[in-house]
């Protein structure tokens, strides 16, 4: 391996010898393409074109009056597919091409990251793959059906809580048997080097537009940025344009489950210890001994006991503040820019909406407030309606 | 304290290497069956602590950790079992471990706490040689040797480097993939041992996917020092799970066979 992967401390590629040649090859092929002028211009069109960029900052009027300060979502709900994670499909996805890979396996767990790989899959031509727990294919079924509709084959992980971390845990031991012609399209900003490279250099779009948009549209920078942390990219990829700006602050909101209290959650930085899991050093839900922990969240997609290595730097450095949000003010969240916005976020969103929402009284009014609205909520409209029936 | 050369050069033809998960069901079972698969024949001990993410591991051995770890089998207990072992026989260890329990454990405590139970070596399946400096120095330091692995897809210089940091022996996967057992052993098991063989004299073993006594001949014959028989043996603890003294007497009977087998030497 050319580089070493790692954000102070943290990352590396703590993985097994068989799949070192394999990541050796990606970071090979990822130098050599990724400022390729050929490269660099289909990624430009598709991301045009295919995908819907740029995505729209929209002045949320409503839901800002009734947080009392600007609010302003970064639209990431409005791109094809549903999700943020489309931009690293598509990056990932063209590098599979560049290398003349033509399988495709991916992890998922809100299977917005199934969905957005299935799709490019399906762009490619390429046979696809995806590993997804029991549980997740059970609460996120809608996003299982349009991985089908694509091409995709989608695998029943059994394994463990039958969530995102057994998935991680099949599709490497599947990429393991299968790594001289199969390409690993991984999810997030975390795993091993160079994911959580390759993984923020696709997704740092979202706060490069941002932060323009800030500049052009609102004539300053945002006082604060606030993005869910699920394995970090979203979060990762708005932040990265504004961690030069010191005055901008920073808030990346985990998944506080049931409560932190009842260690039902999956709030990797704020109650988590530094550990190695799926090949990176990080932060890490385990027992004294370094057994991993079962976690529980109501959205899929932030149910995950580790976090990207990058995350884990920020947090030691004191740039981004690192919180929690439960699951019963992420409902609230959910509702209340449903009811005032007409947008319904993805629940994985309503964390970041809903720790603004617990400020609500402490802000200026004139604060003005990014927010990174990651994904749409069509997916969890039925395990909204399982919490909060809708009264007629 | 018995070591790996030792062995090496006492055996005739290839060590035999059965590979446990500690605490598999549970403790005292557990070490029923390893005692009696030391009795069967075994040259040197191949121990897993259980891990919750075993992501090198193929559902056999999944299983078994599962098993072990549900059956309350922690790292300080792994310690205790392999005194135990000790005691009833000077035999060689090598650990087989996931790197978050070592490094939770405090990498160079768990070396020298378990160096000191009686253990020869510990490889840890997630670390490659690329971050051999944060376990081999303090691993030799404990008195340990340094076990790192080759698969079929490590090139001519790497293999060089991996040997170069090897001082027990080489463990050699015979298959791209996980552990688990196969009817076939792969082809390019006789190959991969002489391309090691032709880099280095750091003694060579062979697991991952050996199941049959004529599986384990053919790798000896290939030039390996040791064979190492994983999935297999922890499959008879799982087919005999409401029988305890079936699942030690299959063990023990496969574990001769095979050293039969290996004795024989070569058919051809
Ligand atoms: C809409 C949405 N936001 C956020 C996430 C969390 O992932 P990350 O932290 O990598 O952005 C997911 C993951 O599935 C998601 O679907």
């Amino acid at each position: 391996m050319k580089q070493k992967g790692r954000f102070g401390d943290y990352g590396g590629f703590y993985v097994p010898e068989v799949l070192i040649p394999a990541l050796e090859e990606l970071e090979e092929a990822f130098y050599r393409f990724y400022e390729d002028d050929e490269f660099v211009s289909e990624l430009e069109d598709l991301s045009r074109h295919y995908a819907g960029r740029p995505s729209p900052l929209y002045y949320a009027k409503r839901f800002s009056e009734h947080v009392g300060c600007k609010v302003y979502l970064k639209r990431e709900d409005l791109l094809h597919g549903g999700a943020h994670k489309v931009n690293n499909t598509l990056g990932q996805g063209l590098l599979a091409k560049y290398m003349g890979k033509t399988k495709l396996i991916a992890e998922t767990g809100a299977g917005q990251h199934g969905l957005a790989t299935a799709m490019i899959g399906a762009l490619f031509g390429m046979e696809t793959k995806i590993f997804m727990g029991v549980v997740d294919i059970e609460r996120q079924s809608v996003n299982v059906h349009k991985m089908k509709l694509c091409g995709a084959e989608v695998i029943d992980v059994e394994g463990g809580t039958g969530t995102l971390k057994d998935a991680i845990n099949d599709a490497l031991r599947y990429w393991t048997a299968h790594v001289t012609d199969t390409f690993y399209l991984f999810g997030s900003a975390c795993g091993p080097h160079p994911y959580p490279t390759i993984v923020k250099h696709f997704q740092i779009c979202i706060g490069i537009e941002a932060r323009q948009q800030c500049l052009d549209e609102i004539g300053r920078l945002p006082d604060m940025v606030l993005a869910c942390v699920g394995g970090g990219s979203n979060a990762i990829g708005i932040f990265n344009e504004f961690i030069d700006d010191k005055d901008v602050k920073l808030i990346g909101i985990e998944a506080g489950g049931r409560s932190l209290s009842s260690g039902r959650h999956a709030a990797t930085l704020v109650a988590g210890r530094v550990g190695v899991l799926h090949g990176a050093k990080a932060y890490l839900l385990q027992d004294d001994e370094g057994q991993v922990y079962e976690t529980e969240s109501v959205s899929a997609g932030l149910d995950y006991p580790a976090v990207g290595p990058e995350h884990c730097m920020l947090k030691d450095s004191g740039r981004v503040e690192y919180v929690a949000a439960e699951d019963k003010e992420v409902l609230d969240a959910f509702e209340l820019l449903s009811k005032t916005e007409g947008i319904l976020p993805a629940l994985e969103s309503a964390h970041a909406l809903a720790h603004l929402v617990g400020l609500k009284g402490k802000l200026d009014p004139e604060t003005v407030v990014v927010v990174n609205l990651s994904g749409r909520g069509d997916k969890d409209v039925g395990i909204v309606e399982k919490y909060r029936p809708v009264k007629d | 304290m018995k070591t790996y050369s030792q062995v090496f050069s006492e055996v005739d033809g290839a060590a035999l290497i059965p590979f446990f998960v500690i605490g598999d069901p549970d403790f005292e079972t557990s070490i029923e069956i390893v005692k009696a698969a030391i009795d069967a024949g075994a040259d040197i001990l191949e121990l897993g602590i259980p891990f919750s993410d075993p992501i090198a591991d193929g559902p056999t051995i999944q299983k078994a950790d599962i098993r072990s770890l549900s059956n309350g089998m922690t790292v300080k207990k792994a310690l205790e079992f392999i005194k135990q072992i000790k005691v009833h026989r000077d035999i060689p260890i090598g650990l087989l471990m996931y790197y978050n329990l070592v490094y939770q454990y405090g990498t160079e405590k768990f070396f020298s706490d378990f160096h000191k139970a009686g253990v020869n070596s510990v490889l840890i399946a997630d670390l490659s040689i690329d971050d051999a400096d944060e376990v081999a120095d303090p691993a030799r330091g404990a008195g340990l040797d340094t076990v790192f692995m080759v698969t079929p897809n490590t090139d001519a210089e790497r293999m060089k480097l991996i040997a170069s940091k090897t001082t027990g022996f080489i463990y050699t996967v015979s298959v791209l993939g996980v552990t688990g057992s196969r009817n076939e052993l792969s082809g390019a098991v006789e190959g991969l041992v002489k391309k090691i063989k032709g880099v280095t004299d750091v003694p060579v073993c062979v697991g991952f996917g050996i199941s049959k006594p004529e599986h384990a001949k053919t790798v000896a014959a290939a030039g390996a020092d040791g064979v190492i028989i994983g999935s297999k043996i922890v499959g008879l603890i799982e087919e005999n799970l409401d029988d305890k003294d079936k699942a030690v007497a299959e063990i023990s009977e496969f574990i001769a066979t095979v050293k039969q087998a290996l004795a024989e030497g070569p058919t051809q």
